[in-house]
Formats: structure tokens, C-alpha cells, sequence
């Protein structure tokens, strides 16, 4: 049910707009029963795993009554999962290439190195930063709506004095940081903790951690764009 | 099963593993500094987290096998000026040679890109995830499909949009900015319960299923079209797919508020 759409858009190009039979009929079908499978093993270990997990978690942490405990893990939860994130490294080797072709930094594979990294980093840092006021944003039971317009309000003033070459870069970091396993663990971190905490409502504060998370690095990659290419025009 | 699968399989599997390994170490880190108490039904959790490695990787490697090689040569070949120009060779030259494209004749690839954008987001595993939590929390009042369809609609548009942008070649940035200033205004007039919700689906749709398929049409199409670099204007399509589910998701809520208190005036408890 999930994947038919796909099948029906891509068959009908194939044969009625570009015309050509399918290639490898057979790899294909075997494909399409693949990612069906997967997806129900996926969701069954979502339910019995991933979820629970996410919540009994934050349930213990409301119980301990320390907060720093549950920001911190925000934190390192955020940024763990980020610095490995195999999308990340992806798009920061691209980027890095296009620094050094625009002459901001040093042509050297040193150096490309090290804007690579320093980019990850960045992004991965923002994330952990995001997930941690998130957190105690649910914790505060502050308006979540005071970080949407202040964040898209930061975004949009960096990007005045953000060089050219980093806004698509920056733009496009926000929505790759958060990877399939991350998403629902986080997903029933808010929600558990907004359940635990008197006076919290789940669908008001508990979700919202995922955009934090995916607006954050947009602000600090073009910080990182301003600090290595300079003030753009 | 071939050899060739059993590496994709191989190799998908170390990836979400890779995935993985860190949340288990934080996870099992403040289990055991911060919480001191055993986790309880320790052995099913554990089957279940080799469950969603396992699924995941299935799922990825079918997606090789079956969606990204077409979908990746769809785009390459909806871009191509020989499709586009039906083997006209004059008019083959003239759009080589011309700096401002005629936005109409990327016809096919705008159609291609909202059904892809749409399609695939059905299927993004991470979204499934938070649509089923909705749909926990709010016991049904938000239905699972009724999410996933406006966030799949939501991703369709914006890369339809983004596409339009790379054929004109007009600055990302005008688009973004108009388009959080319009979900800004929009924040404003949409049910209070719904915002973080749909703040949330932005960053959601954009992970295994959507990322490499948008990517490759956003460099086939930037390769294709002449006086674009894939390097500039390849970048930019995942922005507007994660910018355009928050605008459907809160007119979703909107309409679905303004349907039930119409019920409501109708029927009088």
C-alpha cells in the first residue's frame, strides 16, 4: 500500500512518456518486494522498540526531577546521531568542494579536509544544541511558536550577510539531519516527556524537537559560510 | 539471490547500523549513569531494534534495486534536451544557445517531479513514524493518511517549484525567504494544536526514500539545462521540500477545523 504509488508514477513514464521497456523486469519486481517487506519489518520494530524506548526514557527522566540530566541527553542524542549521518557527510564533501573552488579556502586537500569537518561538526553541534532547548523548552513549557518566529527570523537576517555560494548548501542541511531511526526515537521522546510532566500538553509540546532540529542548522551553516568566506554581498 | 544483492544488502545494513550505533551508546550511557535501573523487557527491545536495522536495510536495498536506478535515469532523460526537443535538431540548437529557457517546455519533468515527490513521500518510513504517534496522541482526531497525504502533496508541490526555480535560475534565496514570510502569516490563523506538528513534518519527509531521487533530479535537471551548474543550482530542491509540508499540514488542520465545526452548527448536541 505505501510503496504502490511509487510503482504506478514510475511505470507510467517508463512506458508512456519516455516509451522504452522496463530493464531488468524481473530485478525490479524482486526490488519492489523487498522494500515492502522492509517497511513491515521496520514498523514492527518501530512499535516494539523505537517508541517504547523513547518513552520510557523520558518517563524516568521526569521521575529523577533533574532536568540537566534530559538536556543533556538532548544533547548528546542530537548530536551523535548527527555527526555520523551519512547524508551530512554527503553534502559537506560537496560543499567543501565548491569552497575551494571558489578560491574562499586554500585548494589543498588539507584544508578541504578541515572545512569539511568543521562543517560537520557545526551542523552536528546545532543539532545537539536544538534537541537540548527543545527539551527545555517542554520542560519550561514556553510557546513553541516564540522559536519558530525567532529562528526563521535569524535565518532570514543571516542570510543577508551569508555568502552565495553557502545558502543552497545551508538551506538543504536543515532537512537532511535527521535520519529514519532518529526521527521516531525523538518523535516519542517529546511526546513521552509532555505526557509525564503535569500540565504539558502532548500534541502542543511534545512534538516540535524535529524542527528545532532541522531549523538550527540552517542558522549555524550560514554562520559557518559568514566565518569562512567572509560577509557575502 | 546474487552477489551483487548480497553487497547492496551488506552495505545498507552496516549503514543503518552505523545509524544506530550512536543512539545506542548515548541510550545505554544515561541507562546506566543517569537512570541506574535495568531496562525492562531488555531482550524484546533488543529483537525489535534488530528489527528496525534489519527492515531498514531490506527496505534500502529494494529501493537500488528497483526505484533509484529508474527514477535516477527518468530524470537524467526527461531533462535532456534531445527528449525535450524530440530529435529536432534545430531546435536542439537553439535551446542550447539560448540564456533564458522557455519554462514551458519542461512540461514532463514538472509533472514527473510533483508524482515523485508525492509518491515517495508516501512511503518515507520516518514520516510513518510521527503519523502513527499523531494519530496515538490524538486518538484518530488526526488520521494517519490525512497527514501523510498533505505532507506528500506539501513535498510535491515544493519540489514541482524548486524545478521551475532551476529551469528560470532565479536566487534560492527569494523563494525561501517568500516562503517562510507566508508560513509565518499562516502560523498566525492555523489551530494552536497543530503548529508543532506540522513544523515537525518539514524536517521529516526529507530521509531515506525522497533524498536520493530529488537529488538526482536536481543534478540531472541543473546538468541538462543550459547556463545551470549542478554544483549552484543542484542544491536547494530538499529546502523547498521541507518548507512546503508545513504550509499543507497547518491548511490541512485548517480545513479539517472548519469541517467539524460546521458539523457542529449542523447538528447541535
Amino acid at each position: 500500500m505505501d510503496v504502490f504509488p511509487i510503482i504506478v508514477v514510475i511505470a507510467f513514464f517508463q512506458l508512456v512518456i519516455i516509451q522504452k521497456p522496463f530493464p531488468h523486469l524481473d530485478q525490479t519486481i524482486f526490488g519492489i518486494f523487498l522494500v515492502v517487506m522492509g517497511l513491515f519489518i521496520f514498523i514492527l520494530g518501530l512499535e516494539s522498540a523505537l517508541f517504547p524506548i523513547g518513552e520510557k526514557m523520558a518517563n524516568e527522566f521526569a521521575l529523577k526531577g533533574n532536568p540537566w540530566w534530559i538536556i543533556f541527553f538532548g544533547f548528546a542524542l542530537g548530536f551523535s546521531t548527527t555527526i555520523a549521518e551519512p547524508a551530512l557527510t554527503v553534502i559537506a564533501g560537496k560543499a567543501g568542494g565548491l569552497a575551494a573552488g571558489a578560491g574562499a579556502i586554500e585548494n589543498t586537500e588539507n584544508s578541504v579536509a578541515s572545512f569539511v569537518l568543521g562543517l560537520r561538526y557545526t551542523v552536528a553541534l546545532s543539532v545537539g544544541l536544538a534537541i537540548a532547548l527543545g527539551v527545555l523548552r517542554i520542560l519550561k513549557g514556553w510557546p513553541f511558536i516564540w522559536f519558530i518566529m525567532g529562528g526563521y527570523t535569524l535565518i532570514v537576517i543571516t542570510t543577508f550577510f551569508a555568502p552565495q555560494e553557502i545558502i543552497g548548501i545551508a538551506y538543504d542541511s536543515g532537512g537532511i539531519t535527521t535520519s529514519t531511526i532518529t526521527v521516531p526515537l525523538v518523535a516519542a521522546l517529546g511526546v513521552g516527556l509532555a505526557t509525564s510532566i503535569r500540565g504539558r500538553n502532548p500534541m502542543l509540546d511534545g512534538f516540535g524537537l524535529i524542527a528545532l532540529a532541522s531549523l538550527s542548522p540552517i542558522i549555524f551553516v550560514l554562520g559557518y559560510g559568514i566565518f569562512v568566506y567572509g560577509v557575502g554581498s | 539471490m546474487n552477489s551483487e544483492i548480497f553487497n547492496t544488502l551488506i552495505d545498507a545494513l552496516s549503514g543503518t547500523l552505523l545509524d544506530i550505533l550512536p543512539i545506542i551508546i548515548v541510550l545505554s550511557f544515561f541507562q546506566a549513569v543517569a537512570i541506574r535501573k535495568a531496562i525492562p523487557h531488555l531482550k524484546q527491545k533488543i529483537i525489535g531494534l534488530g528489527m528496525v536495522v534489519l527492515g531498514l536495510g531490506i527496505f534500502i536495498v529494494g529501493l537500488e534495486q528497483c526505484v533509484f536506478p529508474i527514477g535516477s535515469q527518468m530524470a537524467n532523460q526527461l531533462t535532456d534536451l534531445k527528449f525535450l526537443a524530440g530529435n529536432d535538431s534545430a531546435l536542439i540548437e537553439t535551446l542550447e544557445n539560448s540564456d533564458q529557457m522557455d519554462p514551458g517546455i519542461y512540461l514532463w519533468t514538472y509533472i514527473f517531479a510533483f508524482l515523485i515527490g508525492f509518491s515517495t513521500t508516501l512511503a518515507e518510513p520516518a514520516l510513518i513514524a510521527v503519523a502513527y504517534k499523531a494519530r496515538d496522541i490524538t486518538t484518530g482526531a488526526i488520521s494517519a493518511w490525512g497527514l501523510r497525504i498533505s505532507v506528500a502533496l506539501g513535498v510535491a508541490s515544493g519540489v514541482t517549484l524548486g524545478v521551475y526555480r532551476i529551469v528560470m535560475g532565479n536566487p534560492l534565496h527569494y523563494y525561501i525567504v517568500a516562503g517562510y514570510a507566508f508560513l509565518l502569516i499562516q502560523t498566525l490563523f492555523s489551530p494552536k494544536q497543530i503548529i508543532p506538528l506540522a513544523y515537525d513534518s518539514g524536517g521529516v519527509t526529507t530521509s531515506t526514500v525522497t533524498v536520493p531521487l530529488i537529488a538526482a533530479l536536481g543534478i540531472g535537471l541543473a546538468s541538462n539545462v543550459p547556463g545551470r551548474s549542478p554544483l549552484i543550482d543542484g542544491f536547494g530542491l530538499i529546502a523547498f521540500a521541507s518548507l512546503f509540508p508545513m504550509i499543507t499540514v497547518m491548511a490541512y488542520a485548517m480545513i479539517t477545523e472548519k469541517l467539524s465545526k460546521r458539523k457542529e452548527i449542523n447538528e447541535p448536541s
